[in-house]
């Protein structure tokens, strides 16, 4: 591996913002309401914009000429670095919004940190991040209550998809030995302290949902250093179909 | 290899003035934001510099969401502002920081855009707390009495919001 810690970790960044992006654009036109279709495209805009000034950033620190387009569309899963959880299908939309807030509610106060970061670019680009991602966990947040304190149905659907979801929730706290570096130098946010803190927000929005926190048992992992679910193919096969059909396609 | 710079390809900078400067300035913020065409990009404080250099004129935007889809027309539309107005050499930064921020819309933006029907973002974005409700006022009849539909509108700036006075839906141009 000639790659270096700040590419490698720019591209685990751009890749859980890409692939969740991708998800939220799968329910655009089937949403239950024309408000939540609205909402479902501009999170995902708000997402695929933070990967593509990632991805841009990444290529140049790669200085191999690949730009944005050739990160996203011309690697394989193997290749993609993004968090499992983001990867997950869609499933109801109690799913959808349960993983929303999950991630959401981490990435808030992870990109608030990174907005520090001594790396100027990274900073700039989290700063942006972070203050969409307000609204995605407020929006998330009012959801997941509305439907765990709904309808026995709702309650139900949003009650199996956290529980479904959970053991994915671990991964967003590692940190390996290519940020660890990162981290020491002031570049990379330790994500391991912002634990707490995201607990504490969950469990604030569980509790009035009247959702029970599931236990924290074997966490799954892997996604960040290329060991993905199979969702993941699925997904880059529709994502790539067109570079992949017809190669260096513009219009 | 360091490509030799000939005197001849210079423009020299002393022919661009301050007038060229403005000139340039008033071209780049005469266009407006393709979503919201009451406003120009400069009273949304999208438009961050014009500067001239070496003949080459230099716009420096930044976009007000990660994501927005009008960046690159807005970029397009400066070039041929500029072109229009006599710059043939013009070249478009996109800067992230300082990150856009509603603040930044002049005054004159601001009652352009209830004007044209969409709430203006309510003073210093900096406050609003996660969970905190925007007071919002009707851009059609001022009442207070409103409501949010949804916190996602017809583009990423802006949320859905009705009056309860006089019925009407209306957009908000969100605080960020």
């Amino acid at each position: 591996m000639t790659e270096t810690p700040l590419f490698h970790y720019t591209l685990r960044l751009a890749d859980t913002a890409l692939i969740l992006g991708h998800r939220l654009s799968e329910w655009v036109g089937h949403s239950p309401v024309i408000e939540e279709d609205l909402a479902f495209g501009n999170m995902g805009l708000d997402l695929i914009g933070q990967a593509r000034a990632l991805y841009t950033y990444a290529g140049a620190i790669e200085a191999k000429g690949r730009d944005e387009d050739a990160l996203a569309y011309l690697r394989d899963a193997g290749d993609y670095r993004n968090l499992l959880l983001v990867e997950q299908p869609n499933g109801d939309f109690a799913a959808t919004m349960v993983r929303q807030l999950l991630y959401a509610a981490f990435a808030h106060p992870y990109f608030e940190a990174l907005s520090g970061s001594k790396d100027e670019t990274l900073a700039a680009i989290a700063a942006k991040a972070a203050k969409e991602m307000a609204y995605h966990v407020r929006h998330a947040a009012e959801w997941t209550i509305r439907l765990g304190d709904g309808t026995d149905e709702s309650h139900a659907r949003a009650q199996d998809a956290l529980d479904e979801l959970w053991p994915y929730t671990g991964e967003m706290f590692e940190a390996d030995q290519v940020e660890r570096a990162l981290i020491d130098t002031g570049i990379a946010v330790d994500p391991a302290p912002l634990r707490a803190l995201w607990s504490k927000s969950i469990e604030d929005v569980l509790a009035e949902a009247t959702l029970t926190r599931p236990r924290d048992g074997h966490m799954q992992s892997g996604g960040r250093s290329g060991r993905h679910s199979e969702h993941l193919g699925h997904i880059l096969s529709e994502l790539q179909f067109l570079q992949r059909a017809y190669p260096g396609a513009t219009w | 290899m360091a490509t030799p710079r000939l005197p001849h390809m210079q423009v020299p900078t002393s022919g661009w003035g301050a007038d060229d400067k403005a000139r340039a300035w008033a071209a780049a913020a005469s266009v407006a934001d393709p979503e919201i065409p009451v406003l120009s990009i400069a009273d949304l404080g999208v438009l961050r510099d014009v500067r001239i250099d070496n003949g080459t004129v230099e716009a420096v935007i930044t976009p007000t969401y990660s994501g927005c889809p009008a960046m690159n027309m807005i970029a397009l539309e400066i070039e041929l502002a500029l072109e229009k107005a006599g710059f043939p050499k013009h070249k478009i930064t996109t800067v992230l920081s300082p990150a856009w921020t509603t603040d930044w819309m002049t005054d004159a933006g601001k009652e352009k855009l209830r004007a044209y029907g969409i709430a203006p973002p309510a003073a210093k974005a900096g406050r609003r707390a996660l969970f905190g409700e925007d007071k919002v006022a009707c851009p059609h009849c001022g009442s207070a009495n409103t409501q949010r539909i949804s916190e996602f509108g017809s583009t990423a700036c802006k949320a859905l919001w009705r009056c309860k006075d006089c019925a009407e839906p209306f957009d908000y141009f969100k605080c960020i």
